[in-house]
């Protein structure tokens, strides 16, 4: 098959970050008040996925300098998501309604 | 099967889930899958990178073996570190932890713009330009959430405040950006000292940002390097031609720069102010004598008569989860349920330390969120209730932030507490809140204050309902 990667520059570039930047804005400006610290953790998570990038730079070092910044770069970015899922898995976790707890 | 096309389809999925899952963490009904479902497009995206292995530039090809080894030590230290810990943590110190992995995400961002900087891998304007700034807000976004962590965490206590230390920080900013505009100017060719300069006083700015805002502001800060963070993963995202990082980024730089204004709406003042006025300074100021006087009343005698109320309704500040009550608050509450008394929970947007954070408090004792009201959605019903207990918080019940223009809370929105028949405010001494605002309610005609360690007060108001014997 061929296929090459999408090159995404200039207007198209600009195009998804519009577009993100709207996605983001309207899912945070209807949430209730009560979900706002999960849901900062949870988009905390999110920019986790910077380990992506991380393991691009440091799979494609070619100096020692280059190495040891590229593995400082997937240890950070491994923290934030994994640290960013766990702390906000267990917050939303604990969000129950009433039926369920008087069924206990 | 190609291997572009693999990953891109991944990086596809990668994106569609997590705006997907927080879309479903939007509601608390699905708020858990939600988390799950980002997490399973966080797995497979990092799974997918691994492909590049297949395709690295020449220059890197002689070290992939060393790189492969290096990338797979630091993902399983990172991910077992971070595990670890955030399995650990408790959920008071949440808002800390939160920084500290979000400092992380901006430490990485940084390490992918200094890479590209120092390999001159990067060329072209607007790719330079993004790969500069971006490494700029990723450093600020670490040594900033680093020193949020170490204030939040009691490891730092003083607060850094000179008369001129704006004028410091802004001569840095001015610094900082003359020189990213010099390594843009020259098309990314400059010596690799240039370029640990630009880092170290970007690491240094960070520092000097934080340094003067108090702890009660924190969390507006934390969402404010949050959205950095966000921003600069989406920069560096463009820089790699990484679509993932490219969305995943910008939704999480708008989200958390929305975020930050609701914090800081819910506390009267703009991200400005929160940024660049030292709150404490003001609250020196002569507030206007308080008449009447603070009258205590017994724990046991409080319960009781709540017990006998029909309706009830709680404020809970983060007074109440640093005693660790809210266990025996949640026992209290099906106490006066079974007695027929109804009860409600009054949660101020800053209450604990973040907005929701006190939800979070709530739910990990069990309180289903069904009982636990919004101020808005509250705060009329206060005048209908018999007792409005307060424990563990203070100015975010402040009558004088209503009444009183010369307080320094002044405008701040309150729960309306004092318009209850009775209030109780359970209170460990006679002490000012978080902000050093003298609180008016505490001499009100119709408050009574129960002195004492909050999870104690609990209990001897337990103990008191049930000797009453189921009542009978």
């Amino acid at each position: 098959m061929d296929y090459t990667t999408t090159i995404l520059t200039g207007f198209v570039a600009l195009y998804i970050f519009m577009l993100a930047a709207f996605t983001g804005f309207e899912i945070i400006g209807r949430v209730p008040a009560i979900l706002h610290t999960p849901l900062m953790s949870g988009s905390n998570f999110i920019h986790g996925i910077v380990v992506v990038g991380a393991l691009w730079a440091l799979l494609n070092a070619s100096s020692l300098p280059e190495q040891i910044i590229g593995f400082v770069g997937v240890l950070l970015g491994a923290g934030n998501a994994a640290g960013g899922y766990v702390v906000t898995e267990r917050m939303l976790q604990m969000f129950k309604p009433s039926s369920k707890t008087n069924k206990e | 099967m190609n291997a572009a096309l693999l990953i891109d389809s991944s990086y596809f999925i990668a994106a569609f889930l997590f705006i997907y899952g927080l879309k479903r963490m939007s509601s608390p009904l699905t708020a858990r899958s939600g988390i799950v479902v980002a997490g399973v497009g966080m797995v497979l995206a990092v799974l997918a990178s691994f492909l590049y292995t297949l395709d690295v530039n020449e220059a890197a090809k002689p070290h992939l073996s060393t790189n492969l080894t290096l990338a797979l030590i630091a993902l399983v230290l990172g991910l077992g570190w971070a595990w670890r810990s955030g399995k650990k943590v408790a959920m008071t110190e949440m808002p800390q932890m939160v920084a500290l992995y979000n400092g992380m995400g901006g430490g990485a961002a940084a390490a992918i713009a200094a890479i590209e900087l120092i390999g001159y891998k990067t060329h072209g304007t607007v790719s330079l330009s993004l790969a500069v700034l971006g490494g700029l807000i990723g450093a600020i976004a670490l040594s900033g959430s680093l020193i949020a962590w170490a204030k939040l965490d009691g490891r730092i206590n003083k607060t850094l405040r000179f008369s001129a230390l704006q004028l410091v920080n802004g001569s840095l900013l001015l610094v900082l950006l003359a020189i990213g505009a010099y390594i843009i100017w020259h098309g990314g060719i400059v010596a690799w000292p240039v370029f640990a300069v630009f880092f170290a006083l970007a690491l240094i700015y960070g520092v000097m940002m934080t340094m003067p805002i108090g702890g009660a502001d924190m969390p507006v800060v934390i969402s404010l390097y949050n959205a950095f963070t966000g921003l600069a993963v989406g920069f560096e995202g463009y820089v790699l031609n990484n679509p993932a990082l490219m969305i995943a980024g910008m939704v999480v730089g708008s989200a958390g720069s929305l975020l930050t204004l609701l914090m800081a709406k819910a506390m009267n003042r703009s991200v400005a102010n929160v940024l660049f006025s030292n709150f404490g300074a003001t609250s020196d100021e002569a507030e206007g004598d308080i008449a009447g006087s603070q009258k205590p009343i017994d724990a046991s005698d409080a319960g009781i008569n709540m017990r006998y109320a029909s309706k009830v309704i709680i404020a809970p500040g983060y007074g109440l989860a640093v005693a660790q009550a809210q266990h025996k608050l949640y026992e209290l509450v099906k106490l006066l349920q079974d007695a027929g008394v109804e009860v409600k929970f009054a949660i101020h947007p800053v209450a604990g330390r973040m907005p929701g954070h006190m939800n979070v408090l709530l739910a990990e004792a069990g309180v289903p969120y069904d009982i636990i009201f919004d101020m808005e959605d509250i705060n009329g019903e206060f005048k209908e209730a018999d007792v409005a207990i307060v424990i563990g918080a203070n100015d975010t019940v402040n009558p004088a932030a209503r009444t009183n223009k010369s307080s320094p809370i002044y405008g701040m929105p309150v729960l309306n507490v004092d318009m209850a028949k009775q209030v109780y405010v359970v209170k460990r001494g006679q002490g000012k809140g978080y902000s050093g605002v003298e609180n008016a309610l505490f001499y009100a005609d119709n408050t009574q204050m129960v002195y004492g360690d909050a999870q104690k007060v609990m209990v001897s108001m337990i103990q008191a309902i049930k000797s009453l014997g189921g009542g009978h």
